[in-house]
């Protein structure tokens, strides 16, 4: 065995049993250092005769590299254990919380009226709003309920005990419809808008609260029928549902603000104990719901608001959002809406994500 | 409105049953609110006769009765009821029977040691009406052993709701009426003869006030005999809900509820001179009918004689002139009332009537001389007596109403078509008169009509509205355009922010006790309700913070840690000229813990201001606001921390915003535990975008040169607005400096009395060339030179 053989199982050896970095710099310089023994052997090439360094040469760089192959080798694997060892020591148990993030929510009031406002916006409606304390003869008088009209004692009114300039008694609107008479005012004909927002009625037991939520929709054109209200109140509830087995029956009412007056039911069909709207109410587990007023607006609320009744007509309807809410996300207690339970918000309630659009579906499902 | 079927029927031909009645009554617009078989819940009840009755050995109050039952032997009973005797008929439950009034099933037992077999049963028991002195007694003819059910001839009960315009369906009558005309059945008019009795009324009848009593007839009825009414009126009287009263009141109460017609009966013998319609004088007063004396004015009709006042005209008549058991004379009032004025007088007195609610939505002015033959009629036959002539006082107005109607407005309007000759029958089948030219006359009855589209909406509503068919909207073409208004785009923005900073909406009254309004109100006039549910919703809210602060007082009575709540909606004011000013408006409220304890993080972290502003600043970016404009300033308001709260404004004016820690007292007027945090945004006050905002951004031109950064410590005075300081940094070199930013803020150990160390990171930008040694060197002096200005030295 030559001495280069022996300085190469030598250096190897002592190599692989380095155990750390600091071990294997010394040997690094011990071997390929400036007074390193293979730098020493590199160095005798230049003394050699040209036959001795072609034979030797070789063996030397070969012997050179070997070395330095095997530092470089032993370096990576110390330094993946040093880094193992390390990352060992770092270990954390995941299975602890993590910080927590409040969640919030939409009340479902907004979310069911921003639902509206995509459904109606889709058929050519804007959102219309007016003030809440109102005055009588926007909330009565222009809707044809006189001073003395029975219906308005039917109405619960909250009054305050002033009055404006004009000398209107002043009072809390008991529905969303002077803000029909307020637009017709405004905008004139023709006219296509609905009107959510709080209305309030003095009236409180296990399903009346004394501030409810109403949506007011106002169609005033050139050959507006009943047809036409039908059909609105149809797709609305259909898009809004997300069902196409909506059914809808009409029974003659009376609301002095429309001539003729329409009450509408919906079918229901009975599923699992909860009443599902969709379905004909006359067939075998159906039935019927009232949900809304509507009509052909009365000629006189048209005088009233300012437009002629020979050249323009047309319908509105009345529905309660909170109502339309509990059908369809299945809340079961009105007065819970306005109690501010952070519970029941965060139960009921809706991400910020769930925008209602129209491509998505204006409903939030879980 | 409730009537049997069997009273139905007797104005109505018909082979319909119940549920084909109810069904058709709410296609023609009269809602069936409920059908009750009573049949069903007297089922097991017996007409049964007590052959003897003795005292129970051990009970003062009871006897023990012998009861025959028209099967085996007769039944040992024990009974309460005073008016049980030997002889008499009444009805008998049975054990196992089902009681209707409690539910409770009757059993064989034991009272006091007496064995008891059954029930003898009282009206209220069986729910037949209210009485409840003692146990029904039936006619001697009761057919001992009959079901109850059956010999009380007891027919379905409907409950309908009439709809205020149609007071001439609050008869029976009229109710067959609109059926006939829908197709079920076929009608029995009645016959009304009239009646031309014998000899001058013998009591002047005079209506001294047109306007509120246009027309008064009357008549007198002498030697009657005021017993109980029939059974068949009885029995229609308890399906209507009516209370059988005696013979006389029944009969006028028949009346008003067959024909919907209300009409009073005096006690002849208790009225001195002539009877009048007038005006009450200012302060005038009667006991009514229900035992509550009442004080009048001068805008109420009455009926009054010479001694005072006998009737609130149209509403409630007096206590002291009616009829009892006793009366022999009776003097008939049948008129007409001005609708406007019973309603009025009604609301004024606060007084509800079955009279009034016919007569203020007006009954028929054509019905006077029918209503009173068919009183007296019923009087004659059932009590006995003589009639008067009539007198007639004043005269109803009766001048018909002629509409000019086109029949194609019914498909224009109502969107059916309906053939001209079933339009025409259906309306004379209602009792208008259609001329050939279509010149509509209306029934006196029907006060409701008043143009073309009332006629549509009757010949709707009978042919029937499932005819109605969907015709869609005209729709314009091409993709909707957006409809939402700049106020709503920033609540919709402003609500799903909140909601994903962590925030939950809340949805509070907008009304508020007032002392809880009050103390929100900074002295701005509120409006308060005159007639409020309660104490605590009596106040239109100020601000949006009392509502949500008592929703979080809720929470964390229910152990809720924190509350993180938040509302859009309105304040309200007082606007010009009386009208309310309404303010849209976001409230937030946080209480409680902010972060719960945690491995992590220690102990729990409560809200402070800073969460306050960081919530206003976040929400005011979101509805658009430049936030790098906006200034701290003070004043948020007394209900806050006056060191902890602040407003933020553009400009010096326009407040946008007020946040903060909620002061102490504050949080005692609502019993909370603190620190609440509080934040309002002025929605009203946010400026709209110019031009509503373009879609294009200014163009990105990122700088060519990196900027560098320098810090610089100062020692401030301690009462220095760290704010202020930045500010004045910024203004230092508006070129060079595009950011001041501090990082560290320290008092105490190191630093002077009275002195804070502040530290703050400079931004510096570059533009085409990089800064010099010197050019920075020049920025720094500057920036010292300007915070010297604010009374800050450069540390050491």
């Amino acid at each position: 065995m030559s001495d280069i053989d022996t300085l190469e199982t030598d250096a190897r050896t002592r190599i692989a049993a380095a155990e750390t970095l600091a071990d294997l710099e010394s040997l690094r310089v011990e071997f390929l250092g400036k007074q390193g023994s293979v730098s020493a052997l590199l160095k005798t090439l230049g003394g050699m005769s040209a036959e001795e360094r072609q034979s030797e040469g070789p063996k030397i760089h070969a012997l050179r590299a070997g070395v330095s192959d095997a530092l470089s080798g032993r370096k990576a694997a110390l330094e993946a254990r040093a880094l193992e060892a390390q990352l060992a020591s770092e270990t954390l148990d995941l299975t602890l919380p993590a910080p927590e993030a409040p969640r919030g929510s939409v009340h479902p009031v907004s979310q069911v009226m921003d639902e509206l406002a995509e459904i109606f916006a889709d058929l050519g409606f804007a959102v219309a709003t007016g003030p809440e304390i109102e005055d009588d003869w926007h909330n009565f008088t222009a809707l044809n309920m006189s001073e003395t009209h029975p219906a308005r004692a039917m109405h619960d009114t909250f009054y305050f005990p002033d009055v404006d300039a004009e000398g209107r008694r002043m009072l809390l609107r008991t529905h969303t419809s002077p803000v029909q008479i307020r637009s017709m005012v405004a905008q004139g004909a023709p006219i296509r808008i609905i009107a959510p927002g709080r209305v309030y009625r003095s009236d409180s037991d296990a399903t009346h609260t004394p501030m409810f939520h109403q949506v007011e929709g106002l169609v005033i054109d050139k050959g507006i029928h009943l047809g036409h209200l039908k059909w609105t109140l149809e797709t609305f509830l259909k898009a809004f549902f997300e069902r196409d087995d909506i059914v809808l029956r009409l029974r003659p009412s009376y609301f002095p603000f429309t001539e003729p007056s329409v009450e509408v039911d919906v079918g229901w069909q009975d599923v699992n104990g909860r009443r599902v709207l969709g379905g004909d109410g006359d067939a075998p587990g159906h039935g019927w719901m009232e949900l809304l007023g509507s009509g052909m607006v009365n000629a006189r609320v048209l005088e009233f608001a300012g437009l002629d009744p020979a050249e323009w007509q047309g319908f509105a309807f009345g529905i309660g959002v909170d109502r339309l809410a509990m059908l369809k996300y299945g809340m079961d207690d009105l007065r819970a809406f306005f109690d501010g339970d952070q519970r029941w918000l965060a139960h009921y309630g809706f991400s910020p994500f769930d925008q209602p659009t129209l491509s998505a579906g204006v409903g939030a499902r879980t | 409105m409730k009537f049997s079927l069997e009273w139905l029927k007797y104005f109505l031909d018909t082979q319909a049953d119940a549920a084909e009645i109810a069904a058709a009554l709410n296609r023609i617009g009269h809602e069936v609110e409920g059908i009750e078989d009573p049949a069903e819940k007297l089922s097991g009840f017996r007409v049964a006769k007590v052959l003897t009755a003795k005292p129970h050995p051990d009970a003062d109050k009871l006897q023990v009765l012998t009861v025959e039952t028209g099967d085996g032997d007769p039944l040992q009973v024990v009974c309460g009821a005073p008016n049980a005797r030997a002889g008499m008929l009444g009805v008998l439950g049975l054990p196992g029977v089902v009681v209707p009034a409690n539910g409770m099933e009757l059993r064989k037992s034991a009272i006091r040691g007496v064995e008891s077999n059954g029930m003898m049963c009282s009206v209220r028991e069986l729910e037949l009406g209210d009485e409840h002195d003692g146990i029904i007694e039936l006619p001697e003819d009761a057919p001992v052993g009959q079901s109850f059910a059956e010999y009380h001839a007891a027919s379905p009960v409907f409950d309908v709701a009439i709809t205020p315009n149609r007071p001439d369906c609050m008869g029976v009558y009229g109710i067959a009426r609109d059926l006939v005309a829908a197709g079920v059945g076929t009608f029995n008019p009645v016959a009304i003869e009239a009646i031309a009795g014998e000899g001058a009324c013998p009591v002047e009848i005079r209506t001294d006030d047109p306007d509120g009593c246009p027309a008064f007839y009357g008549r007198v009825i002498k030697g009657v005999t005021n017993g109980s009414s029939p059974a068949w009126m009885q029995r229609r009287l308890i399906a209507a809900g009516q209370r059988p009263i005696s013979a006389i009141v029944d009969i006028t109460n028949y009346l008003m509820l067959a024909f919907g017609r209300p009409a009073h009966a005096y006690d002849l013998a208790k009225l001195t001179g002539a009877v009048v319609a007038r005006r009450a004088a200012n302060g005038e007063t009667v006991e009514a009918l229900n035992e509550k004396t009442y004080t009048l004015d001068e805008s109420m009709t009455v009926i009054a004689d010479d001694a005072g006042v006998h009737d609130i005209a149209g509403i409630m008549g007096g206590e002291h002139s009616g009829v009892t058991d006793a009366t022999t004379d009776v003097l008939l009032e049948i008129a007409y009332f001005d609708p406007e004025r019973i309603s009025v007088t009604g609301r004024k007195l606060g007084l509800a009537s079955d009279a009034r609610t016919r007569f203020e939505r007006g009954v028929d002015p054509a019905f006077l001389d029918d209503g009173l033959a068919l009183l007296t009629e019923l009087i004659l036959r059932i009590c006995g007596g003589k009639a008067s002539e009539v007198v007639r006082a004043g005269s109803p107005p009766i001048a018909p109403k002629v509409i000019a109607f086109d029949p194609s407005l019914t498909s224009r309007l109502g969107g059916i078509e309906v053939d001209e000759a079933e339009q025409r029958r259906i309306l004379t089948a209602l009792d208008f008169a259609v001329a050939d030219d279509w010149q509509v006359t209306c029934p006196p009855r029907r006060h409701d009509i008043e143009g073309p589209a009332d006629l549509v909406e009757e010949v709707v509503r009978i042919h029937g509205l499932d005819a109605v068919q969907s015709t869609p909207l005209p729709r314009a073409e091409g993709v909707a355009t957006p409809t939402a208004t700049p106020l709503q785009i920033i609540e919709r923005k402003l609500r799903r922010s909140a909601a994903a900073r962590g925030l939950s909406e809340a949805v509070t009254w907008s009304f508020l006790p007032v002392p809880q309004a009050e103390h929100f109100a900074d002295e701005a006039p509120l409006w308060v309700l005159d007639n409020p549910i309660s104490e605590d919703m009596k106040a239109m809210r100020p601000s949006l913070i009392p509502g949500l602060l008592s929703a979080a007082k809720r929470n964390a009575d229910r152990g809720a840690a924190s509350s993180r709540l938040f509302e859009i909606g309105r304040r309200y004011f007082r606007g010009a000229d009386g009208a309310s000013d309404e303010r849209p408006t976001l409230g937030v409220v946080m209480a409680g813990e902010k972060r719960a304890r945690g491995w992590a993080s220690g102990k729990a972290a409560m809200f402070d201001a800073f969460d306050a502003k960081a919530e206003a600043l976040a929400l005011l970016e979101a509805a658009g606001v430049p936030t790098q404009n906006l200034m701290v300033m003070g004043e948020a308001g007394a209900q806050f921390h006056p060191g902890q709260s602040g407003t933020l404004r553009l400009g010096s004016k326009n407040v946008l915003a007020r946040f903060g820690t909620l002061h102490p007292t504050t949080l005692k007027a609502f019993d909370v535990d603190g620190p609440v945090m509080a934040v309002e945004l002025f929605l009203d006050k946010i400026p709209e975008k110019r031009g509503g905002g373009s879609f294009a951004r200014s163009a990105y031109a990122p700088p060519a040169l990196q900027a560098i950064t320098r810090d610089f410590a100062f020692l401030v005075a301690s009462d220095l607005a760290t704010g202020e300081l930045v500010r004045t940094i910024k203004g230092a070199d508006k070129q060079a400096i595009v950011d001041a930013r501090v990082f560290d803020v320290f008092a105490g150990q190191g630093v002077p009395e009275g002195k804070t160390s502040v530290a703050i990171e400079v931004t510096l930008q570059p533009g085409e060339k990089s800064f010099t040694d010197a050019e920075i060197k020049a920025v720094s002096e500057k920036i010292v030179a300007a915070a010297a200005k604010r009374g800050a030295e450069l540390r050491g």
